[in-house]
């Protein structure tokens, strides 16, 4: 069987029978960032450490992306590509998802049908197969999708 | 020191095959030397930029090559803006009594192409397609709309309205645009829910120039001369809900609109309610919806009824987007933000023909927002 590998090292938590994000924590003020980097966007401190953001979150806005984006930069996923290699493609969700009192992630959904996305609703966290590199293996890339039963309303940090 | 804007120059905006983007800024220069009265060897010092189309130095070569410097200036979509403060600076600095702002582009067909290293984004970001600008304001109004109650009725209104004013305009993007209507609004594909094809503006080309000069020699050269009160930029702050951003906090970070309005009102003396005629950047329909508010001429939520009573027409208390803004001029990104400097100096010299707002509006504002999250105001009052 193909690795999987992150579609970028340090984005999330793999391999990991429950992966999460990895967020920066600035050691200087506190301020929480994604995707981790060095240097705090808030007071410019250098050090910022790994903290692992909640796997589960509220909807806190959507759009479906509509057209196929430029390339580059985007390339297409695998589910994409028809039995002969040919591109064929399928409108996406895109969304922000509240996973703290500080901090909401932009992400893709699972959900594509403006009909089930509802700002408000439950959301998790999953790990899925992107595309596969020129190795052969695959990419993992993330995704946030309702969470089974979820009607509307999910946690409120207010 | 004050400043005045005395001359005033554009190239039409649309598709012009027939000339490069930089001759598309020459001529702008040009008429905006025309309309000062000036030579360009009275021009002591330039900025000006463009995204996509080549460095704006390089007009001395069809200007003439008289040695002053000239800054070249890359800040998207505030490109235009930025020239606009860099020029005022200079000559409230006593650096140089007149200078020249200028921005021009030529952008290829469909959403802008975007290399995501370029603004210190990760390249994940932009292989799984979420480096767009058209998705930010999509999820800016969906959330705007779910918070504030705004419908889709305002969407298409917003629309139809800067079409029909850029129908009136003879520099706009005409083509096809008398067509467009609030049903054709409506009817058009979905392109980013809830934002459909033509509430979006489209990447075009154009020219757009500003003269400044010292206040108080303004009239050597023009005899009505429009005041800069005030020309702010801000950049993003951490956290903000701007375009490209992988994550943002709640609430409590003001938008770099907000923040570059409440500074313009503050360094020119004036509150919203001295505004007579506005250009607030409409990338989308929505945009121009939310820059009501974030620019503080009405509360949020508060635009349905100002839309329902036609105030942001050009009869109204506020007309908006009078030259019809981007949605109906394209976006043209380094000649977009001067564009609409352009036409509020001509909204005051009560020069805009058929599209002209009655009442002989003295101050007049302008709103250029892009990525990755910048914001230009600038307040002018004759
Ligand atoms: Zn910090």
């Amino acid at each position: 069987m193909a690795d999987q590998v992150p579609i970028a090292e340090g984005l999330f938590t793999w391999p990991d029978e429950s992966p999460a994000l990895i967020g920066g924590q600035c050691s200087a003020c506190g301020w929480v960032s994604f995707p981790m980097k060095p240097g705090c966007a808030r007071c410019g401190a250098e050090h910022v450490e790994a903290r692992q953001l909640p796997r589960e979150g509220i909807l806190w806005s959507w759009t479906i992306q509509g057209f196929r984006p430029k390339t580059p930069p985007y390339t297409p996923p695998e589910s994409a590509l028809t039995d002969h290699g040919e591109e064929k493609f399928e409108p996406f969700g895109v969304g922000y998802i509240q996973l703290a009192k500080d901090i909401i992630v932009e992400a893709h959904l699972t959900e594509s049908d403006p009909e089930r996305l509802q700002i408000g609703m439950a959301m998790e966290l999953i790990v899925f197969p992107y595309r596969r590199n020129e190795q052969g293996n695959w990419l993992m890339s993330y995704a946030f999708q309702p969470q089974a039963g979820s009607q509307g309303e999910g946690a409120q940090w207010m | 020191m004050d400043v005045a804007i005395i001359g005033i120059g554009l190239h039409p905006f649309g598709r012009n095959p027939q000339r490069s983007g930089l001759e598309q800024g020459e001529v702008a220069v040009r008429a905006a030397l025309a309309d000062a009265g000036c030579q360009w060897q009275d021009v002591q010092i330039a900025f000006g930029g463009s995204t996509d189309a080549g460095n704006a130095d390089a007009l001395t070569n069809h200007l003439g090559q008289t040695g002053i410097p000239f800054i070249n200036v890359a800040n998207g979509c505030a490109t235009g803006g930025s020239a606009l403060l860099a020029a005022a600076s200079a000559i409230r600095s006593g650096q140089a009594d007149v200078a020249l702002a200028v921005g021009f582009d030529k952008h290829d067909h469909g959403a802008f192409k975007v290399d995501p290293q370029d603004w210190g984004l990760p390249q994940w970001y932009g292989e799984l397609g979420l480096c767009l600008t058209t998705q930010f304001f999509a999820m800016k109004i969906q959330r705007y709309m779910h918070e504030f109650g705004i419908s889709e009725h305002s969407l298409a209104q917003v629309a139809a309205k800067n079409f029909s004013n850029g129908w009136l305009n003879p520099n706009a993007w005409r083509r096809g645009m008398r067509a467009l209507t609030y049903g054709d609004v409506l009817d058009s594909p979905m392109v980013s829910y809830p934002l459909r094809k033509y509430m979006f503006c489209s990447p075009a080309e154009g020219g757009a120039a500003l003269v400044l000069c010292r206040s108080d020699k303004a009239r050597q050269f023009q005899r009505r001369p429009v005041q800069l009160k005030s020309a702010v930029i801000q950049s993003k702050r951490a956290g903000a809900f701007d375009v490209f951003s992988p994550y943002l906090v709640v609430d409590s970070v003001p938008s770099a609109s907000q923040v570059a309005s409440r500074l313009a009102f503050e360094e020119a003396g004036l509150g919203p309610e001295d505004i007579d005629v506005a250009q607030l950047q409409d990338t989308e329909s929505g945009a121009e919806i939310m820059h009501m508010a974030e620019n503080g001429f009405c509360d949020h939520g508060e635009q349905e009824k100002w839309l329902a009573e036609g105030r942001t027409e050009l009869g109204g208390r506020l007309p908006v987007n009078t030259d019809g803004g981007c949605l109906a001029n394209g976006e043209p990104i380094g000649a977009s933000g001067l564009r609409q400097v352009v036409e509020i100096c001509t909204q005051l010299r009560g020069e805009a023909g058929e599209r002209q707002v009655p009442n002989q509006p003295k101050v007049g504002y302008t709103h250029v927002y892009g990525a990755p999250g910048l914001a230009g105001v600038s307040i002018l009052q004759v």
